[in-house]
Order: C-alpha cells, then structure tokens, then sequence
C-alpha cells in the first residue's frame, strides 16, 4: 500500500467522500504562504486610500486622525480636470476602436480557416510583448516624422495598439462557444447578412462587447509611458499625476486622486468580469 | 473580387485585416523610421542625413550605454527569477490545495486593475526614508534609525517590479499545472516515489512550458520598464529605459535614442531565445 497521494484534489467526489480523510492534519504551510503572499499583493493597492483619508502631508505611522479636505480640493484643480477630460475621451475613443477591431479580427479568426490567420492572431498579440519604452520612443519618431505633432490624436493611435491584444482575447472567448446553427438557421428564415448579424450575434455577443470596452477603456486610462511620449501639452491622467508625484505639497491630494481612480479602475473591472462571464455562460 | 470576398479564406482576411494592419503598420513603420533614426546624427535642432555607424559605436563603447543595458538585463532577470519563485507556491496551491479556485484567481487579479503608476508610487511611499514602512518599524519599537538600504537601489526595484508582474507569472504556471493529468501524480507515488521526488521529477517538468511562458512575459517588458526605476530605483537602479527617455527628452539626441532602442530591443531578443533554449533543455533533462 502506498502513502496517500496528497496533491489530487481533483478527483471525482464519490471518491474523497467514501474515504474518510487520510491525510494526517499538518500544518498548512501553502494556506499560510498564500495569505501572506495576498497581504503582499495587497499592501500597496491598500495604502493610498488608507492615507487619502489621513490629516497630514507625511505619509507615515502613526496617522493624524480623519479628513476628507484632500478630496474636496481635488475639485478646484482646473489642470486636473482637463486632464481628466482628455484622459476620459482618449479611453473612449481607444475602447470604441480597438473593441471594433477586436470585434472583427476575432470573429474571423474563430469562423474561418484561412491563410495567414495563425500569423494575424499572433501579430495582433505583439502589442503585449514589446517594451513600453520602445513603442512609445518609436512611435514618436514616426507620427514626428509623418507630420503629427504629440497630441491626444497621437495617444489614441498609440493605446488602440496597446488595448487591441485585449479586445481581440475578449472577443474571441466571446465568439468560441458561439452556436454557429442560429446563424444559419435566421439565413434560412430570410433574414439578410447584416440582419442576421445585428439580430442574432450582436445580441449574443453584446457582454462579451461590454467586457471588451471596460477593460480597453482601463488600460488606456491608466496607460503612461505611452501617454508621457505622445500627448504632448495635453496630458492625460497619469501624465498629469506624474508631474504632480515631484512635489511633496502635492502628495495628499495625488493621494485622494489615486484613491478615486483606483476605486474607478476596479470597478470598472470588476463590472467588466460580470459580463465577460455572462456572455461565457450564455452562449 | 468580390467572388473571393464571398469564400471562406476571403471573408476571414478581410474581417482580420484591419487588425492586423493597424499592428502591422505600426510595428513596422516606427521601427523602419527608428533603423533609419540609428544610422543618422543630429547638432542641435538638425538632423544630418548621412549614413554613419557613429551611433552604434558610441553605443558600444560607451561604458554608461553597455553598464545600464548590463544592469537592466541583470534586474530583469532578477525581477523574473524571483516573481516566479514567489508565483510557484501560490499557482501549486490554487492548483492542489482549494476548492475555491475562481475566487483565489480573483483575489490575485483584482489588485492588478490599478494603475500601474500608482502602486509603484505606493512602494515608494512604503519604502521611503520617512516611509510607512520605516514609521511603522520604528513605532513599533523594532528599529530606532529609519533603514535605509530599503529604497533608491536595486532592490527597491526588483521589489516592486515582482509585485507589479505577480499575476503574469501566477496565471501561466497555474494552467500548466491545472493541465497536469492526476494520474500520472499518483502513478510516481505508487512506483515509490517521495514527495519532494515526485515534484522534482513529475510535477516540475511538466510544468516547464508555464514557466517559460510565465519567464518571457515578465522578463521582455522589465527590460524596458521606465517607472519603477525613475520612482523607487535612485541613481544606483537607473536601467536603459531612463537613458532612452533621456535622449529623446532633455538630450534631445534622437539618433542615439533610436539606437539604444534598436540595441535593447536586439538584447532582450537575443536573452530571451537564449533562455527558452536553455529552459527547455533543462526540462528535460531532470526528467
């Protein structure tokens, strides 16, 4: 008889529920590791807010007491909040492109089989593996070189090229599980090609979509090595907060500004699983 | 035309172009413009046209060029070696140890929907000299003198980079391992194999192509990263991308950017094959 296998968790449950437990209780050293290693990934993401709230300028122990004034003069930066405005419409618009031709790039790569289609789906993956300083410095070079002064135009260019390996991964899983026969099956009831697809697989597809415009929309809003290349005078979010970081003065508010974008970021995300599983699950 | 758009093969190219195109172009142009960039040289404000190697010398033998470029290559394989090792455990747990897969996965992920800026801004506050880190020992009572090995060096950026990279090294080696067939698990345990043997020789190699995958994901973009090391990395963490800001910022020497662009990148490319070859040799030797 051989010592109990501790690692196959997975086995069917009929089995774990007939036996009796045999492993012995020991102390779980993984669960221990995997807590510590949750405070660890945690501890930073935690931080800001705790000292958005804190009465004082250091960030430092032992904290001053409670105030929301930080917050408050968040509203009276005008830098801000034009930054903010230009942070908003570049997502926007990075988040409407990128997801179109995500949209269409994943639907052919999962109903065709044509030629070159492994070659496109690992071109449109290149984005992710290239260093952030090289696209940046790079596309500079070219828009300057093409006549494209730095502006929120250039930024976009550059986040559809940094959001689209996104879009299209999203699209895809969106597409794989698709019922190819409900298609079919509204071809064969009259409908036309753009009925069919308006009709029948947007409706189908529409989380999946949803998903795809969060989360490109968040990573254009937080992106800014790209941002610190192209904008130009016209700084997004991050630019702006970068410029902002310098100044010691500054920092409670950065602080208070992070806090809300951090919050923003999740819930967006968050928002964004909520559908991409929706659109998993129902098709 | 319009017949082939109406096939199978024509419909996917055409749905797919765009796509493919916008990369495409926008790979290939900005490095086609960065090769000529490499090869010209600019005073001031003008840029002279004449072909020259005179950039690519300097970049050779430059001794700041080839100490940072060493540098960013030693703290991006620093950076992976330890995310990984970090990652390893918790993937193995999620993948063996609970039921609760999907909300582990979810825990992990969430603090990753953050901006990137601001949590390495966050270690930087952590680690400062009147850092929280520091606040907290010192009240605690543990130290009486703030550390100060904790930012502005190496460290400081290998710290932050393998928190920034956790869950690109997590997700991969957690598939691998979840592919594992069980039986095969339990097969090295009935032919008499030990635990630790049985990870060593069963669980680990198979596992390979994870860490692979896990390795060239974090290690291609460290090498390049320009935060962290502007924020927590001082003078003594400075890597390759704070020389290219430089030449295309304040320098204002394009050329010599495009270059230092051009050498990274062949850099890290050159690593990296090196290692997925090395990698998988290794995998199956211990096997």
């Amino acid at each position: 008889m051989s010592t109990p296998v501790s690692e196959p968790l997975n086995k069917p449950l009929s089995t774990a529920a007939s036996k009796p437990r045999r492993r012995p209780l020991r102390f779980p050293w993984l669960l221990v590791y995997a807590i510590g290693y949750l405070i660890f990934l945690y501890l930073p993401v935690l931080l800001l807010p705790l000292f958005s709230f804190n009465d004082g300028t250091i960030v430092a122990f032992p904290m001053k007491g409670f105030t929301l004034k930080w917050y408050a003069q968040l509203g009276e930066q005008d830098t801000l909040l034009q930054a903010m405005v230009n942070s908003l419409i570049v997502g926007a618009v990075t988040a409407l492109v990128a997801t179109s031709l995500g949209l269409f790039a994943a639907r052919a790569y999962v109903r065709y089989r044509f030629k070159g289609r492994e070659l496109s789906e690992g071109l449109v993956m290149l984005p992710l593996v290239i260093p952030g300083i090289i696209v940046a410095s790079s596309m500079l070079v070219l828009f300057i070189s093409l006549g494209l002064k730095p502006s929120l135009t250039t930024v976009i260019l550059g986040h559809v090229f940094v959001a689209l390996p996104f879009a299209v991964s999203i699209m895809k899983s969106a597409f794989d599980d698709f019922d190819q026969s409900l298609e079919e099956a509204a071809f064969d009831l009259g409908e036309s090609v753009i009925g069919t697809f308006r009709r029948v697989t947007l409706p189908i597809v529409a989380p999946g979509i949803v998903a795809s415009l969060l989360v490109t929309f968040t990573v254009s809003f937080d992106e800014f090595v790209l941002a610190f290349f192209l904008s130009g005078n016209q700084p997004t979010l991050p630019v702006y907060i970068w410029s902002q970081i310098r100044f010691p003065a500054k920092l409670p508010n950065t602080l208070a500004l992070g806090s809300l974008l951090l919050l923003a970021s999740v819930l967006l995300l968050l928002t964004a699983e909520y559908f991409r599983r929706r659109s998993a699950k129902s098709a | 035309m319009a017949g082939f758009l109406r096939t199978e093969a024509g419909k996917g190219l055409a749905l797919s172009a765009p796509a493919s195109l916008y990369v495409g172009l926008l790979v290939a142009a900005p490095l086609g413009i960065l090769v000529a960039y490499s090869f010209w040289t600019q005073t001031y404000v003008e840029i002279d046209k004449t072909l020259t190697w005179a950039n690519y010398l300097e970049a050779a033998t430059d001794p700041l060029v080839r100490h940072l470029m060493l540098r960013s290559i030693l703290i991006a394989g620093a950076v992976t070696a330890a995310t990984v090792a970090l990652a390893y455990p918790i993937a193995y747990f999620i993948a063996f140890r609970t039921h609760k897969k999907t909300l582990w996965l979810l825990l992990i992920t969430i603090p990753f929907w953050s901006s990137y800026l601001l949590r390495v801004f966050s270690w930087k506050l952590i680690l400062g000299f009147n850092g929280v880190m520091n606040s907290a020992l010192i009240s605690m009572g543990l130290i009486t003198e703030p550390l100060t090995f904790l930012l502005y060096n190496e460290f400081a950026v290998v710290l932050t980079l393998a928190h920034a990279w956790a869950p690109f090294a997590i997700l991969p080696i957690y598939v691998s391992l979840q592919k594992i067939d069980r039986s095969l698990l339990e097969a090295a345990t009935d032919l008499g194999l030990t635990k630790l043997e049985r990870f060593i020789r069963v669980t680990l190699p198979l596992t390979v192509p994870g860490i692979i995958a896990a390795s060239l994901i974090i290690f291609i973009p460290t090498v390049g990263d320009y935060v962290t090391p502007s924020l927590v990395g001082g003078s003594q963490g400075k890597m390759v991308a704070n020389l290219i800001q430089v030449q295309f910022g304040p320098a204002n020497n394009w050329p010599l950017g495009a270059t230092l662009s051009l050498v990274a990148m062949a850099s890290v490319g050159f690593v990296a094959i090196l290692f997925v070859v090395l990698a998988t040799a290794l995998g199956r030797r211990i096997r």
